[in-house]
């Protein structure tokens, strides 16, 4: 069910998701202002839409400075990491029937791998700073990272068991009765929990962490490097928020509308929902993130995982 | 499908050989990273997407992330690059590379010896790996099973407390939540002290 | 766990309260009389220069941004040659109206002083002179002292009784 146009498809799904990305940063600070009675950007263009060409103008313009003790390839190649990692994901997430850039049977497995070789850039900008806060940073994202991993992996597999495929494509077909997040809620709970440390957003940002680490794993980046890891941030978003729809919220389906707009639509719910648990969360103690990820979630999603398996076993 | 094959093929070769020559730790591990990225493409080519992506997944994505992490620790100095230049002479290479050149040489004959058939298997679907795995194979995913199961309870005693220590770490907070309150009783006292002798 | 999606459910509720942001170039805030704005030199009710160039505000000032210097006319009144005030280098701690003798230096509820070239910012004495008295209308600083002047002699001044001869015995 590929595209007919593959070109075509692939350029359009990567100017959109980099168009979103950018986008968020308005949508971002619009909604964490309205949640703090605030307005936020409203001056440059019509609801300050503008805002982000500004942003997007600034930061192209900034000295790119390279810290002389930095180990200068590996600085260099970090940010790079982020954005082809979370832009290969985007090419097995299908958007609608025929828009999509790659259906393979393995897409799920393949967003996962991708995800978490999207740690390397974390962990690299962090070491290759050679600043001891960008190292504690980075510390903390390959810890982070490697354990939400874990269960966001298992916490899919009920998923997969119901469609019965790693195809993206098939997991949304599969759907067409009841959205998966009815009988695999908690999956979705986990799958949602994971992301957001996935993504490294608050309230688990502990890589980050402005309050006791500076920047954390990109105090030294400047100018569009560290523009680079602020737009793979938002497109880390948007991927698990679509990744999101697929699995548990019938990704094109619905009726009336067009698929795409309901996909999008769906999409945007849930980046809403994320930047509401950035301006709602504080940030948990580093301790508490560990011991919540292997102590409480794995075993939850370990759970959630027979049950569904022996659920499954007796319908068939 | 063939060109892409030999690109990765020789990309894995070089890349591994990169990690072999490197000085600095990470760099070397970078390299070991490309090279199971290689190896996993060509899995793809060869008709097994399913552990092409788990070769992603857990070998370059987890465990090689876990490498980097143990590295990044090690705070690696320029005398650790003087000793791994010393590792690169020839007296410390030359015996694996003539064994391994003797593998080589195997590896070569086992190829020419039969013709090329030219022609890549079809891709297996994950559903076969998985009726393989717990079909035909499932005595072996047991026992990899019990051996996880064992790194796992190991790694859980190491990892573990000793709940001598843990307990008088205990008693030392009680102690000192218990006596907190007091040097404040005192304090409060002192102060009223003060106030009743001052005029 | 409950806490966590009752604390989520409540900043949400915050989407419908009112903003507090004013929204200042359409929506101006109200300022006090007595705000600490724009500097200003006031005039007499009629209409003279009320400062008498004590150079009080210049000590005064803890970043040193007003310059004067005083000269006198040809009826014996003081007034400052040149008065400047630096408004870049000025905090606006009111320090000098505090200071001023004769309620001369007076600071006004503005604050929109903005230019493209900061030498724009030093201003003047013919910039900062305003035509009325300002905060206090009826004060004339010349008619209560006791100092002489042209048209007003020792004990001329309101409130003020002759001055005495020091030369004399009598009462």
């Amino acid at each position: 069910m590929t595209s007919p146009y593959p070109i075509a498809s692939i350029l359009g799904i990567l100017f959109a998701s980099l168009t979103i990305a950018a986008g968020l940063i308005w949508l971002e600070r619009r909604l964490l202002a309205l949640w703090q009675d605030r307005y936020g950007p409203n001056r440059v263009g019509p609801f300050g839409l503008a805002q982000v060409i500004a942003d997007a103008i600034k930061i192209f313009f900034k000295q790119d400075w390279v810290a002389p003790f930095a180990d200068k390839p590996v600085f260099i190649i970090a940010p790079a990491i982020i954005l082809v990692t979370v832009l290969l994901s985007f090419a097995v997430v299908p958007f609608a029937p025929g828009i999509v850039v790659s259906d393979p049977n393995i897409a799920l497995l393949f967003f996962l791998g991708m995800s978490s070789l999207g740690a390397y850039s974390v962990v690299l900008a962090g070491w290759s700073s050679n600043n001891k806060y960008a190292l504690l940073g980075s510390l903390r994202a390959a810890a982070q990272l490697l354990s939400y991993e874990v269960f966001m992996g298992l916490s899919v597999m009920g998923v997969v068991m119901l469609a019965g495929s790693f195809q993206l494509s098939e997991i949304v077909h599969a759907q067409r009765g009841l959205w998966f997040v009815v009988p695999q809620f908690l999956g979705f709970i986990l799958f949602l929990i994971a992301g957001v440390a996935e993504t490294r957003r608050l309230p688990f940002d502990l890589p980050e962490a402005e309050s006791e680490l500076v920047a954390g794993f990109h105090s030294e980046y400047s100018g569009m490097k560290f523009g680079m890891f602020f737009v793979g941030e938002y497109l880390g978003v948007t991927l698990i928020s679509a990744m999101i729809t697929v699995l548990f919220f019938g990704g094109w389906l619905g009726p009336v509308l067009p698929p795409v707009v309901w996909f999008l639509l769906k999409m945007f719910f849930f980046i809403s929902f994320f930047i509401l648990l950035r301006a709602s969360l504080p940030r948990p103690r580093f301790d508490q993130l560990m011991s919540w990820a292997w102590k409480l979630l794995l075993p939850l999603a370990l759970l959630n995982l027979i049950v569904t398996g022996a659920v499954v076993l007796l319908l068939a | 499908m063939e060109i892409a094959f030999y690109i990765a093929g020789v990309v894995a070769i070089i890349s591994t050989m990169m990690t072999i020559t490197r000085l600095n730790a990470i760099h070397a591990l970078l390299y070991l990273v490309v090279s199971l990225l290689a190896v996993a493409v060509v899995f793809y080519i060869l008709g097994a997407p399913f552990v092409a992506a788990l070769e992603v997944i857990i070998y370059a994505g987890a465990i090689m992330v876990l490498f980097v992490f143990a590295v990044m620790l090690l705070n690696t100095g320029e005398s650790d690059i003087v000793r791994e230049r010393l590792l690169l002479s020839s007296e410390v290479w030359l015996g694996p590379s003539i064994l391994s050149s003797v593998l080589l040489a195997e590896v070569g004959w086992l190829l020419f010896r039969e013709p090329p058939t030219g022609a890549f298997p079809a891709a297996i679907e994950p559903k076969e790996v998985g009726i393989a795995l717990f079909g035909p194979y499932l005595i072996g995913v047991e026992l990899a099973s019990m051996l996880l199961l064992a790194g796992l309870v190991g790694a859980n005693h190491l990892g573990r407390r000793d709940p001598g220590t843990e307990e008088t770490e205990e008693a030392e907070n009680a102690d000192t939540r218990a006596r907190q309150p007091a040097a404040g009783g005192d304090l409060v006292r002192a102060g009223a002290d003060r106030v009743t002798s001052a005029p | 766990m409950l806490s966590i999606v009752e604390t989520i459910w409540r900043v949400f509720t915050h989407a419908f309260r009112k903003r507090v942001t004013v929204l200042y170039p359409e929506e101006k805030p109200y300022l006090a009389p007595r705000y600490r704005g724009r500097i200003i030199l006031s005039r007499d009710p009629d209409g003279g220069e009320r400062c008498v160039a004590c150079y009080l505000c210049a000590v005064v000032c803890p970043v040193d941004c007003i310059a004067l210097h005083a000269t006198e006319d040809e009826h014996g009144r003081r007034y400052p040659e040149f008065f400047r005030i630096n408004f870049s280098r000025c905090i606006f701690c009111g320090f000098c109206e505090d200071a001023c003798p004769t309620y001369a230096i007076q600071l006004t509820p503005d604050f929109e002083m903005s230019e493209f070239n900061r030498q724009n910012m030093v201003y003047e004495k013919e910039h900062l002179l305003i035509s009325g008295p300002g905060k206090y209308p009826g004060y004339n600083f010349w008619n209560v002292s006791g100092v002489a002047i042209g048209g007003k002699d020792k004990g001329q001044a309101e409130n003020e009784g002759r001055p005495v001869d020091v030369r004399s015995l009598l009462p």
